[in-house]
């Protein structure tokens, strides 16, 4: 299987590493290609933030209700800290991996992680920002690999 | 009596399922390992791995919400 990885939230952060540990854990090849925002998910020092600005859907538990809040609001200095906080307490509380422990898993489970020479070069990051145990590459490096999955995903 | 047991109450998807793999290496082939859950959605999710994997799931049950597994080491 291989996932092309783009996003960098801490929401969307999920879906890829969830995928990927547990399908190695039930003994599939997994490649992870990290490419724009999803860079950020290698960086040695993690510091993914959730927003909830444009997003309609995101309803957050509060006293027994949802709370879905106002763009109007969203937008405001220190909401998305704000929200981000209040995700990882959720994350905390119901169990539910951190995203460092995912990734040490994924490392584990010796899934195959490729990090984008070209976004690299177009932020100005340098390997050594990253997580040791990781690939360079680009597209053809990704394509090799995607013509030999079964399952081929974009998140 | 299983050859082991993992406590995986609490965690939630994926976790359990991360957890046992790990322990499960833990377990000599034809060995048993006992997963205990709180996860609601480890019950289809066991069997799924199980199914893949060919270990095979002895006992799929619910006490009170709290599921057990019991997965014999076959791969």
């Amino acid at each position: 299987m291989s996932i092309i990885v783009t996003k960098g939230s801490l929401d969307w952060a999920y879906p890829p590493l969830i995928l990927g540990t547990t399908a190695a854990a039930m003994g599939v090849d997994v490649t992870l290609f990290f490419t724009f925002y999803g860079l950020e998910i290698l960086k040695k020092k993690l510091d993914l933030q959730v927003t909830a600005l444009g997003n309609a859907a995101m309803k957050m538990p509060l006293m027994g209700m949802h709370m879905a809040m106002p763009n109007i609001v969203n937008m405001l200095p220190g909401v998305d800290s704000g929200a981000t906080v209040m995700m990882k307490n959720l994350i905390k509380k119901k169990g539910v991996a951190s995203i460092e422990e995912l990734r040490t898993a994924a490392i584990e489970s010796d899934v195959r992680m490729i990090a984008c020479q070209m976004t690299l070069d177009l932020f100005e990051y340098k390997k050594s920002d990253l997580i040791d145990g990781i690939e360079i590459g680009g597209a053809a490096t990704y394509m090799e690999n995607a013509l030999k999955s079964d399952i081929n995903l974009f998140i | 009596m299983a050859d082991k047991t993992l406590d995986a109450k609490g965690l939630n998807c994926p976790l359990p399922i991360l957890r046992a793999k790990k322990t499960l290496k833990e377990v000599p082939s034809g060995g048993t390992l006992e997963v205990l859950a709180t996860d609601p959605g480890s019950v289809a999710d066991f069997a799924a791995f199980c199914r893949t994997t060919g270990n095979e799931l002895v006992e799929s049950s619910n006490d009170g919400g709290v599921y057990r597994f019991v997965i014999k080491h076959v791969a």
